[in-house]
């Protein structure tokens, strides 16, 4: 089973991998957007534009997922001198970046129609604002230190003080008065939210997700290669 | 029917903003993350060229190597 954790086999596979994670994203895109456009049904309250949530929504879970495991591969990658797992922390983190964006501006998109506003400094909001500002933090960490040691301790250090806004974006909502309504969805308990919007928003969510694979295996490939390239310049 | 999904009882250009911003973002950064991937793929590529036949016959002894010439990733 270890021979699979080699590099030239991870290479093998995250080299081949893309083009059928991206066929498999379009399939599964496409139903979502059918069921989440045309199929599912309006609001009784918010009417059509409820149907926002079925971006913003996976956005925001995907963000947040993405930062959580970012931040334990690089505690465990630190702790036990894991150089793979820096990189894999760091082919997580563009599209982790990428749907924190996507779910403050149709964030702000949904806003206007619901509170009749763009943007509000509420707690949920701010919160998934600083976790956007901390992507962006981390990104630029690996862009500016070279020396491998360096970055893998100034990221750690990164994703430790971000991921104490992680639970703070979850439980904004329960812990202060904002505008965001509390969650509809729980895994230990019933959920609020009808099955008729539930699939939908499931389907989105597993087309995110396998995004969210896709640019990763592309990048991770790409640091790879990389790597490659300095071992050609020494020989 | 086209009209009732285009409109939406006027909150079509809120929705259909929300989902083309996701859908641009999403191909902005599938786009970056491919140009990424090819530009180190094609100095990896240069680079091995101009190894010497005995440092080339080393390099490709590495297996990862030669995975990533013969690879030519159609993703």
């Amino acid at each position: 089973m270890f021979k699979y954790f080699e590099p030239n086999k991870i290479f093998s596979i995250t080299s081949r991998a893309p083009k059928y994670v991206l066929l498999l994203f379009i399939i599964i895109l496409s139903i979502g957007l059918t069921e989440a456009l045309i199929l599912s049904p309006e609001d009784y309250k918010q009417s059509h534009s409820v149907r926002i949530m079925y971006v913003h929504v996976p956005a925001a879970w995907i963000c947040l997922g993405t930062f959580s495991v970012i931040t334990f591969l690089s505690l465990v990658g630190y702790t036990f001198k894991i150089r793979n797992f820096f990189l894999i922390s760091k082919s997580l983190a563009p599209s982790g970046f990428v749907f924190s964006v996507i779910a403050l501006v149709t964030g702000s998109i949904w806003g206007k129609p619901t509170w009749g506003t763009w943007w509000a400094w509420d707690a949920r909001i701010t919160s998934m604002l600083i976790l956007a500002l901390f992507y962006i933090i981390y990104l630029i960490a690996w862009r500016i230190y070279d020396n491998d040691d360096k970055a893998f301790k100034v990221t750690s250090i990164i994703t430790i003080l971000g991921i104490i806004n992680v639970p703070i974006i979850k439980y904004s909502v329960d812990w202060w008065n904002t505008l965001h309504q509390p969650a509809s969805i729980n895994i230990l308990s019933k959920s609020s939210i009808h099955i008729s919007m539930l699939y939908p928003l499931l389907i989105m969510t597993a087309a995110f997700a396998l995004f969210s694979l896709l640019i990763f295996l592309m990048k991770y490939n790409t640091e790879l290669i990389k790597i490659k390239n300095k071992g050609l310049d020494r020989l | 029917m086209i009209d009732k999904i285009l409109i939406m009882n006027g909150y079509g250009l809120y929705v259909w903003s929300a989902f083309l911003f996701t859908l641009i973002s999403f191909s902005l950064l599938y786009v970056v993350t491919k140009i990424q991937h090819n530009k180190e793929k094609n100095k990896f590529i240069a680079k091995f060229g101009t190894l010497s036949s005995e440092r080339a016959a080393f390099a490709k002894s590495q297996s990862i190597n030669k995975e990533i010439l013969s690879n030519t990733s159609n993703i």
